[in-house]
């Protein structure tokens, strides 16, 4: 805090410039993600205006929108690209239908001292491996000899098999944590004051959780969501292991990056577009703090 | 607020239940790791130990673990100094721009892995010479900058300043205030900012996939290559549960090394 105290000039050189301590302090990780990764997308968009020979399948080097408008103008793309966008959202609003009672109950009806055995029931899975999570919904979604198809059968009745259904089941499952816990903490930084005030002022339950808690946690809740949102918007392994025919954004992408490497980084930055402009919708919330 | 008994008692069926939701999957591939039979296919045909036999002794799953945990150090290594500079630069100083160096931060993680996996890939194999462990490694350290870079940055700005400024009064210059009392109260945040460094690492598989070297095989991968063999299914079984059951060292550290309020979500 050199910067703001009044104390008389001494130490050394970063001391005495703290701008020139931050620059060095900043240096290093900003290179970092400046060259490499910053660096690395931008000439990813780039790639997204160039084109392939058709016949020596060599990158041309010529800036045009083609990719772009084939990729706006093919019905079986833009089909994939809504599809994503809609599981993305289902996932999102499942995730939060399912997290609000769950770290309601977490935060404000178990027991204190249960807390920090429900929050870390809830880390546990979220550090089991992604790819064990598919594979295990695999196993729970197989037609005819999966978990759920067995449990349901004697009902005379089928499991959801692999397809649409199952890839938003399995989103939620894998992301599911994501949401509970940042509404979690909501709910624990809740003030109790605020919900006796309410009370006091003749609110009963649902009135409160209407007028009081939901405002209070949306910061929370969309923090959450930027997590469900975006990681089932790039997501094509789960569409791969238990989408069955189904695709994804991400799948064309990865179809198409070794052949057509321009036309898959016009397709990418779609999902980047819609990530970022969420971000800046949900900044004003407060929400990027809540991360 | 007092909430009805009658919400209370739904709430915790809704919450026995979401709870089941969550572990009965990971239970599932726990019971099929000690299935006799040799398919994925439930009810298990009955129980053995032979898969897990099998698989301890297959060379492929050995050199995938010690492929993924070479990996995990050195990209942890990297992201260690990078993410604990950027914290101290953001939590102590205000300047032009400091938004959008946090965002810069969070953005490996907050674009879609696929988006990072061919942009790398598309630098490092056009104008770079092709891909190797090394890229690898710079794959897996720009996403895991953002998880140590949390962890510190919630430390720095629980701890104050108050400390530092009193280490400054009693004349100790930057470096010295840093080495005797900055770092020794944030080692902590930071350990366990590594071990979930690590954790994501050892994990990933998008961004891997696009910036491992030829030959390179990580334990994600290697899972990923097997999956869909299925003479290989009762291996990948067991690989599957022996993970299940791994995942539960780095929650035990974070909850020991580092409180739940200076998490703030908790989730990275």
């Amino acid at each position: 805090m050199a910067a703001t105290t009044a104390s008389p000039p001494k130490g050394g050189f970063g001391y005495r410039h703290p701008r020139a301590r931050l620059a060095a302090l900043l240096a290093a990780p900003m290179t970092w993600l400046v060259v490499v990764y910053l660096g690395s997308l931008a000439a990813l968009f780039l790639t997204a205006f160039w084109t392939v020979d058709g016949f020596t399948s060599a990158i041309v080097r010529t800036f045009t929108f083609d990719n772009f408008i084939e990729v706006f103008t093919t019905p079986a793309y833009l089909q994939t690209m809504l599809r994503t966008l809609g599981i993305a959202i289902a996932v999102t609003i499942v995730c939060l239908v399912l997290a609000i009672p769950v770290a309601y109950f977490m935060a404000r009806v178990a027991r204190p001292r249960w807390q920090p055995l429900l929050v870390a029931m809830i880390l546990t899975p979220l550090w089991a491996s992604y790819l064990v999570k598919v594979y295990a919904w695999r196993a729970m979604l197989t037609p005819e000899n999966g978990v759920i198809a067995w449990f349901a059968s004697p009902f005379g009745l089928g499991g959801p098999g692999f397809g649409e259904v199952g890839i938003i089941i399995t989103l939620t499952y894998l992301w599911l944590p994501y949401m509970i816990l940042p509404v979690y903490a909501g709910f624990i930084r809740l003030p109790n004051s605020m919900l006796d005030a309410s009370a006091d002022l003749g609110a009963k339950g649902w009135r409160t959780f209407r007028s009081v808690i939901i405002p209070m946690i949306f910061p929370s809740v969309v923090a959450g969501s930027i997590f469900t949102f975006s990681l089932s918007l790039g997501d094509y392994i789960t569409a791969q292991i238990v989408g069955g025919k189904v695709i994804m954004l991400g799948n064309v992408v990865q179809q198409n990056y070794v052949t057509n490497l321009p036309f898959a980084a016009a397709f990418a930055t779609i999902p980047v577009v819609i990530v970022l402009m969420y971000l800046a919708i949900v900044r004003r919330s407060g929400a990027l703090e809540n991360l | 607020m007092t909430t009805s008994r009658g919400t209370k008692v739904a709430l915790s069926i809704f919450a026995v239940i979401a709870f089941a939701f969550v572990y009965v999957p990971l239970a599932v591939v726990l019971i099929s790791s000690f299935n006799a039979g040799d398919t994925l296919a439930w009810p298990p045909a009955g129980f053995s130990t032979q898969w897990w036999a099998k698989a301890i002794d297959n060379e492929g799953v050995r050199n995938a673990i010690v492929t993924s945990v070479v990996l995990g150090l050195v990209a942890t290594a990297v992201a260690l100094i990078f993410g604990t500079l950027a914290a101290l630069a953001l939590s102590r100083f205000n300047f032009f721009g400091k938004d959008a160096v946090s965002l810069l931060i969070i953005l490996p993680i907050a674009l879609p892995g696929i988006v990072t996996g061919i942009a790398l890939n598309n630098v490092f194999t056009s104008y770079l010479g092709g891909l190797t462990f090394m890229t690898l490694v710079v794959g897996h350290s720009t996403f895991c900058i953002v998880v140590i870079y949390n962890n510190a940055i919630a430390r720095l700005r629980r701890m104050g300043g108050n400390m530092e400024e009193a280490s400054a009064d009693l004349g100790a210059r930057g470096f010295t205030t840093f080495r005797l009392v900055t770092f020794p109260l944030m080692r902590s945040a930071i350990l366990a900012g590594a071990v979930l460094a690590f954790g994501l690492s050892f994990d990933e598989i998008i961004v891997t996939t696009f910036t491992a070297g030829p030959g390179i095989t990580t334990l994600p991968i290697w899972i990923y290559q097997n999956l869909f063999r299925p003479n290989q299914a009762p291996i990948v079984n067991v690989v599957a549960a022996a993970l299940v059951i791994v995942s539960i060292i780095p929650i035990y550290v974070v909850q020991k090394f580092s409180s739940a309020d200076e998490r703030g979500g908790g989730v990275i």
